[in-house]
């Protein structure tokens, strides 16, 4: 009897055993996502790294070359793998949408949280909470359709090219910039502005000198944020841009970035060939820029934190 | 200039640039719906597409993405669940949930055509399950898995300790009050992120052109078994999405009605996630009513 008793009371309960599986299995889902994101980072890395080391293509012969054609090889009997003109691609879009885009993003995001906050909820706020989720290849088919043969019939040239890439990619990035930036405007608390106006400022000055220089950790996150986008986008990009691997020398001439000519190319070579592996070191510079960015936006984070 | 004339001038100049971006987006929408809408029909949303005649539909294609939708949500929703509610009821202040946070992160930004390369090199390669739905599925939960992580984590969130201090005070274990009480509790806001994030699957495509493939062949409807090679329900086999047609035909595309197809194909897409961001907002409104009475 006493023994029973014992054995009841020391044993584990159904709550315990049901608490300890379920804390068991929902860290194991989080494992499994971490373990994933290492994975990804390994299998992309060893892949990509597999042109430097199994193919002996020079690393910096490969940042900087400006030839692509993976098929040829040239004067020192090394394959043309240069990826400059993919790179320079790249960048240059990405460059130019968050220029463009980030006048008009910051511009919403006032009009929406400081001059008319309620019209900016009633009828901005819903429609750029759509466009967030608009499809990219729906971008891509207008860039097609609309934003290409504008491009051909005012500058000329076949309209595909960076240009039709910046402006595609512009009308992307935008409602993600806005949406941020009205967040990183919205967190500014009510009283800078009281304590502004209250000192005589203007509603401009208050914005001006108070609201933007407070959330500019904010804005700048959101920049970065729309700028790591246009730089990972891809079918967008790649319908629009003409998708010649040469070097941009105008912005209404055919070009490429890393990911038009991976949507382009992964499909037509065989895996483990030197052709392959190259689109793999394409996809790790991808990689590794994004990580970038996300570091970046780690530095703002922090930078803001502290100035508070 | 004095500071009022200054402040006039950059007033004016905010509601030029935000009706400028109303004008661009409204024009955007508008295109894409009006361009779109002709070509809509019972026959184009029901007929497979053909290759090289004009007259084809996107019924294939349009099954394939609900069917990838629907299966990408049963393999990822659990694991997002899980993760939440380890992260936003268990995990200490350490520095490996600062690991697993960045972790989550990075694989939030990772552009989807390395996401869907990783697919491709482990799915169709290394498993050889080939180009599948399944594939396609696994590499759509990866880019699907770190957002709705963390919607389902502000979700949970959001309920206030005094319900978690409820059911520890009755009794109840901590994982039976997540259970039983908190995430009840959080459901209208996780079935919005669900919702919201289906929007996203549904237009994805640079994740799935190597994983779930470019081809969509012809499916006999009624042949519900899985395990046949033309059932709609097989998950090996090879199935070109909505948004994957419209990027194909319009980077290959040979049939003359191309650019009618597409306009027809984006205004599904956009009337779709349209559909899903409603389905968001009443879902979750309705649902918060119910359960709470109020």
């Amino acid at each position: 009897m006493n023994n029973k008793l014992q054995k009841q009371l020391l044993k584990r309960s159904k709550a315990a055993k049901l608490e300890r599986l379920g804390k068991t299995v929902s860290f194991l889902a989080l494992m499994l996502i971490t373990v994933t994101v290492f994975a990804i980072i390994i299998f992309v890395a060893s892949k990509g790294l597999s042109t430097f080391f199994s193919n002996h293509v020079n690393v910096i012969d490969f940042l900087t070359g400006k030839d692509w054609n993976p098929n040829v090889t040239n004067s020192k009997g090394q394959p043309e793998v240069g990826v400059l003109p993919m790179i320079s691609g790249s960048f240059v879009v990405t460059v130019l949408s968050a220029i463009l885009a980030t006048p008009f993003a910051i511009g919403t995001a006032i009009f929406m949280t400081e001059i008319s906050p309620h019209r900016g909820a009633k009828i901005l706020q819903p429609v750029i909470e759509l466009l967030v989720g608009i499809p990219s290849v729906v971008y891509g088919f207008i860039g097609l359709t609309v934003v290409v043969p504008a491009v051909r019939s005012i500058f000329g040239g076949s309209g595909f090219g960076i240009l039709a890439g910046t402006f595609v990619l512009f009308v992307m990035i935008l409602p993600t910039v806005t949406s941020m930036s009205v967040d990183a405007l919205r967190s500014v608390p009510r009283y800078y502005r009281e304590a502004a106006l209250a000192l005589g400022a203007t509603q401009w000055q208050t914005i001006y000198k108070v609201v933007l220089r407070a959330a500019t950790p904010g804005m700048l996150t959101a920049i970065v944020f729309g700028m790591a986008r246009a730089f990972g986008e891809a079918l967008a990009v790649q319908m629009v841009i003409g998708n010649a691997a040469l070097l941009p020398h105008s912005l209404v001439s055919p070009a490429s970035t890393l990911t038009s000519v991976l949507t382009t190319g992964i499909g037509n070579t065989v895996m483990g060939s030197l052709q392959n592996n190259a689109l793999w070191s394409l996809a790790l510079v991808l990689l590794v820029m994004s990580l970038i960015f996300n570091l970046v936006i780690r530095l703002i984070g922090r930078k803001g934190a502290m100035s508070k | 200039m004095s500071p009022k004339t200054s402040n006039q001038i950059a007033i004016s100049m905010l509601y030029v640039i935000a009706s400028t971006i109303v004008v661009i987006l409204a024009a955007l929408l508008g295109y894409i719906i009006i361009s779109g809408l002709p070509a809509i029909s019972w026959h184009f949303l029901t007929s497979p597409a053909r290759a090289f005649t004009s007259g084809g539909g996107v019924g294939i294609q349009l099954f394939n993405s609900f069917y990838l939708l629907i299966l990408t949500m049963l393999i990822s929703f659990p694991i997002a669940l899980g993760a939440g509610i380890y992260l936003n009821e268990y995990a200490k202040q350490n520095w490996v949930t600062a690991l697993v946070r960045s972790a989550i992160e990075i694989l939030s930004s990772l552009p989807s055509v390395v996401v869907g390369l990783f697919g491709f090199l482990i799915f169709v390669v290394q498993f050889g399950f080939g180009f599948s739905i399944l594939s396609g599925a696994f590499a759509l939960t990866f880019f699907n898995l770190p957002l709705l992580t963390r919607s389902i984590e502000e979700a949970l969130a959001a309920v206030p300790d005094a319900q978690r201090e409820g059911g520890l005070a009755l009794g109840l274990s901590k994982w039976e009050t997540v259970l039983h009480i908190i995430v009840p509790a959080a459901l209208p806001a996780i079935l919005t992120g669900v919702i919201l994030s289906a929007g996203r699957i549904f237009g994805e495509a640079a994740a799935l052109i190597f994983t779930a493939g470019q081809s969509a062949p012809a499916l006999n409807f009624t042949d519900w078994n899985p395990f046949n090679m033309a059932s709609p329900l097989n998950p090996m086999r090879p199935a070109e999405t909505l948004a994957v047609h419209i990027w194909k035909i319009n980077s290959e595309g040979i049939m003359p009605d191309a650019k009618a197809i597409s306009s027809g194909a984006s205004a599904v897409l956009v009337i779709s996630v349209l559909g899903f961001n409603l389905l968001a907002r009443f879902v979750g409104h309705r649902l918060f009513k119910r359960l709470t009475a109020g």
